[in-house]
């Protein structure tokens, strides 16, 4: 455009007196690529974003809606985005009755699954805290190694891990506790939240720490006084994460609990309800809803916390 | 401990301390990682069964015979064939709409915020809650899929999604033999993981300059062409990244799989095998050879992807 302005220019000027007079039209911009693709690209997106919000939030909307209804009902009436002929709690009574009752005992299942997360956020952060602190302020022999051997640690995959877990635990019997679940967890998170952790010691200023070991304060004293106040938001992050990952946890609790149903956590539960024919479906997804909804009430509580504690660093690419 | 310190340097403190405080971790790490991986070698040269566990653990006749079974066992080339399939279109999925996801939802909007953390809902439930609401949405009897697709779309008859290995689809009368439950697999591994990819894109964009978008705008750059010359490319880092978390990830994926389909279908990957080994045939010795060949073959496709596609390892550094 600006070039063909160049070139007749001096042909065009005599006409230039003449563009007040189309002042009461406002001249109207041609209708270019970029005009095109931004307003093709702003209806796109508002397709797309539907389109996402849809294919991500459905499931879990059908999972309620199934968990409500009869199975009787879903079965004449699969395509029903809406309970046809009315609500019922009852599959979730089912769920969560005790086996004596006549239900499948998630009470306990729940109990379980809580213990077990908790005890890992708790372990979890009490080994990586130290750890993470030493990485990101601590000149020693070893550091860089360290932080390699942890990031390898996720190469193998962790079936291969599970097989001489397995045959250990068999052997000194701590296999079907849930003791030994705990430990397996804390395992396969403490480099992760260690990662996560040190990213954030970092970015703490120095200088707070030095003042309080000149004024004599020793290493514990200032991990435990300065660096864990300023550090709390990645550790609730941190906690958060260990937390999900230890709820939702499904191989090492099949492969370590199966053969004992007391201290199966919910995930193994459904997983086993599964596998029953009598079970019905609907009774699987008020299940299924009961291993979920703690998580997502969590999750959405602590939305930001957590992408902020995840992604922290990710900024530098 | 307290007169100890005089002694020393003050680097040497620091080092002591710094050992100190990793130790823990480092216990942990050696005792339940490092350990086992190590032991799973030895186990992968013992002939050592479930049943025979307590007689012959600390029997050490090495043989190899663990690794002809499980190489020459009919549908390993297979399993190899899906396990490649199911983590390179899977990487590539659950990454392409990671971007589009990050790209729709970078500029402010309102209730961006319940979009975003809806975005993030499949990566975050239980796995188990989220494959069985798949198994009965694909369900050809109680399924809406099914539902929807006799009712509305005019499907002569409801396909079994999960359990169908080979299907034929119809395009300009052409009939195709499509793998479906490989493809169903696929799509919902792209469903769960691309949240991941997701905030980790958002995260860069939103770090982004907004100088040089500008700049190219005023220089008449139309949108499609201010992403292709300039988001993109510096984008490039944090893909590359994700290329390699997600690719290890979903080659050594079990859960979802074993979940949905328990393998069947044309969907056994080499992970599920280890553990059909494991628990089915109690063949513990085959399991550790086979879950010692998965591992060496990724870490021969990272070196390769590492070596050839990617110029600078720095990126592995960033990690």
């Amino acid at each position: 455009m600006s070039r063909t302005g160049v070139d007749t220019g001096v042909a065009e000027r005599p006409q230039a007196p003449r563009a007040p007079a189309r002042r009461p039209s406002r001249p109207r911009p041609p209708l270019s690529r970029e005009i095109v693709e931004t307003r093709i690209l702003g209806v796109l997106k508002w397709i797309t974003i539907a389109f996402f919000v849809v294919a991500t939030l459905f499931p879990f909307y059908y999972m309620v809606e199934l968990s409500i209804r009869a199975i009787e009902d879903v079965a004449l009436d699969p395509g029903a985005l809406w309970p046809p002929r009315g609500a019922s709690l009852a599959a979730y009574g089912e769920v969560l009755r005790s086996v004596e009752d006549g239900g499948q005992g998630f009470l306990v299942f729940l109990r379980n699954s809580g213990l077990v997360a908790v005890a890992s956020v708790v372990v979890t952060l009490a080994v990586s805290i130290l750890g993470a602190y030493a990485i990101a302020r601590l000149q020693f022999f070893g550091r860089r190694q360290v932080s390699v051997l942890f990031l390898a640690v996720y190469l193998f995959p962790a079936i291969l891990l599970a097989i001489p877990l397995f045959v250990f635990f068999t052997r000194i019997g701590l296999r079907g506790s849930l003791f030994g679940l705990v430990l397996v967890y804390v395992s396969q998170i403490v480099p992760v939240t260690i990662y996560m952790l040190r990213n954030y010691f970092a970015t703490i200023p120095e200088g707070l720490e030095e003042a309080a070991a000149l004024d004599g304060a020793g290493r514990l004293t200032i991990i435990r006084k300065i660096s864990l106040p300023l550090a709390m938001p990645a550790i609730m992050a941190t906690s958060l994460f260990v937390f999900m990952i230890a709820w939702n946890e499904f191989l090492f609790a099949l492969l370590f609990l199966v053969e004992n149903r007391e201290n199966w956590t919910v995930s193994l539960g459904l997983s086993q309800l599964a596998g029953s024919v009598e079970v019905a479906k609907t009774t699987l997804m008020a299940g299924s809803v009961i291993l979920t909804v703690p998580i997502i009430v969590l999750f959405f509580a602590t939305e930001r916390l957590l992408v902020e504690g995840l992604t922290s660093g990710a900024e530098k690419g | 401990m307290r007169e100890g310190r005089r002694g020393r340097t003050l680097a040497q403190q620091e080092a002591r301390a710094g050992i100190a405080l990793l130790s823990p971790t480092l216990i942990v790490v050696l005792f339940m990682v490092v350990l086992p991986i190590l032991w799973t070698i030895v186990i992968a040269f013992q002939s050592l069964r479930l049943r025979n566990l307590r007689t012959r653990l600390f029997d050490f006749q090495f043989t190899l015979d663990n690794f002809t079974t499980v190489l020459g066992s009919p549908g390993f080339w297979d399993a190899l064939k899906v396990t490649l399939i199911y983590s390179v279109v899977g990487t590539a999925l659950s990454i392409g709409l990671g971007l589009i996801a990050a790209l729709v939802v970078r500029k402010p909007f309102r209730g961006r915020t319940l979009v975003r953390a809806s975005m993030l809902l499949p990566y975050v439930a239980p796995v188990v809650a989220v494959t069985f609401v798949w198994q009965i949405m694909l369900n050809p009897e109680l399924g809406i899929v099914n539902a929807v697709g006799t009712d509305l779309l005019g499907w002569k008859e409801p396909i079994p999604f999960l359990e169908q290995r080979t299907g034929t689809l119809s395009i300009f009368g052409l009939d195709l033999g499509v793998p479906t439950a490989l493809i169903v697999v696929i799509l919902y591994q792209a469903w769960r993981y691309f949240p991941f990819s997701f905030l980790f894109i958002l995260a860069r964009l939103q770090a982004l300059p907004a100088e040089l978008d500008e700049a190219a705008r005023v220089d008449g750059a139309t949108p499609l062409q201010r992403f292709w010359r300039i988001t993109l490319p510096q984008l490039q880092g944090v893909i590359a990244l994700l290329t390699v978390l997600r690719f290890i990830w979903t080659f050594n994926e079990f859960d979802d799989i074993y979940l949905l389909t328990q393998g069947g279908a044309g969907t056994e990957v080499v992970s599920v095998r280890v553990f059909n080994y494991l628990t089915g045939r109690g063949d513990i010795g085959a399991a550790a050879a086979l879950s010692l060949v998965l591992a060496l073959l990724l870490m021969v496709l990272l070196f390769v992807y590492f070596r050839f596609f990617v110029g600078r390892v720095e990126e592995a550094d960033a990690i």
